[in-house]
């Protein structure tokens, strides 16, 4: 077998592998569904406003529901919590000018 | 046509007989550009995976949660503030919700109390999340122990585990009877940690919102678009980790390519 004969062949078969990751994600996708609707109902139920990410301080477990004022106050000296504060930007309607 | 695809055939030989002269170096060269584009391709995967899934579960997040700010700060809200916003027109109902932060020091961790609209169990007992239950070693029918603002040390019994499946929502929470809460905090029967609103028209969220900003000057309403905003933001590609791998894994992408084609290494 000549060496582009290879070569093309492995791209094919490497293509038919990246069609097949699709049809992964679909079925996937379709199997989650109710877990995804439960999980809805959940948030519904329970009135909740964010996502449970990141629990060191509540201006991170609750960025929606966030005081204004309340990075780094923590405690006199208190750091940044990483790699949180590099994720977490402030959210938009607590921006200055609103 | 023949032809054309014959020569294309020939001058690929070429390449790879070329490229197959020194193995090592590009088999290697593969491996890295492989690298960057699965960490790129992964990073990218994640984060908009984790934007889908939360758009969906937010999607039942309160309409509108009004807050009361004291000197810049969150403050408990007056129960009586609902019945001023439930005469607000458009208004379908309000209900003050009770919910709170408790940091246990013999584990280390922030759990979230939340007082459901409807508790299944009874006082005494609580309702925890997969995470709280990891923690904390816990199962259903174990005790978690408490302390009150008052110093008091008190036990609830775990009825309740809540389904792992919707760790990314409740990983972190208590469930517990407004009794229960109260008596923890000691919150007076008057005052909630906020109100949450519903409206009859999804397209009046702005306009209701503002309404209550005039008649109620010391709240602040947070409408369920800001809500999901503020999570796209979070997973957008402007913000955070996904710049930075971006930033990283391009720059690596540009030199190694610059290089290959430049052939100053060769």
């Amino acid at each position: 077998m000549t060496k582009s004969n290879l070569f093309l062949s492995g791209m094919a078969i490497l293509l038919i592998v990246f069609c097949l990751m699709f049809v992964h994600a679909a079925v996937v996708q379709r199997k989650a569904d109710p877990v995804l609707k439960k999980k809805a109902e959940m948030v519904e139920d329970l009135e909740i406003t964010d996502l449970c990410l990141f629990t060191e301080a509540r201006y991170t477990r609750h960025p929606v529901m966030a005081d204004v004022n309340t990075p780094f106050q923590d405690f006199p000296f208190s750091i940044e919590h990483y790699p949180t504060g590099s994720l977490v930007a402030p959210p938009e309607h607590l921006r200055p000018g609103r | 046509m023949t032809t054309w695809i014959h020569k294309q055939r020939h001058i690929l030989e070429l390449t790879l007989s070329s490229l197959l002269r020194r193995k090592g170096k590009h088999f290697a060269l593969v491996l890295v550009y492989t690298l960057i584009v699965f960490l790129l391709a992964s990073v990218m995967f994640f984060t908009h995976a984790l934007e889908r899934e939360a758009a969906l579960a937010l999607a039942g997040a309160p309409e509108i949660v009004v807050q009361r700010l004291v000197a810049g700060r969150h403050d408990l809200v007056p129960v009586t503030y609902a019945e001023e916003i439930a005469e607000i027109r458009g208004v379908s109902s309000v209900r003050p919700a009770l919910w709170g932060y408790y940091y246990d020091p013999v584990f280390g961790a922030n759990y979230t109390l939340i007082v459901p609209a409807e508790f299944r169990h009874q006082p005494g007992q609580i309702a925890i999340g997969p995470g709280v239950a990891a923690a904390t070693g816990s199962e259903v029918g174990y005790i978690l122990p408490f302390w009150t603002s008052s110093g008091k040390l008190v036990s609830f019994d775990i009825k309740e585990l809540l389904p792992s499946e919707s760790e990314l929502v409740s990983s972190d929470l208590i469930l517990m009877s407004e009794d229960d809460f109260r008596m923890l905090f000691a919150i007076p029967d008057h005052l909630a940690t906020n109100l949450t609103v519903s409206v009859r028209n999804p397209n009046e969220l702005p306009v209701i919102a503002a309404k209550i900003t005039r008649l109620l000057p010391d709240t602040r309403p947070i409408i369920k678009d800001e809500i999901l905003r503020t999570y796209d933001s979070i997973f957008s590609w402007r913000s955070g980790i996904v710049m930075v791998v971006l930033m990283a894994c391009v720059l690596a992408f540009i030199i190694f390519a610059w290089d290959k084609a430049s052939g100053l290494s060769a």
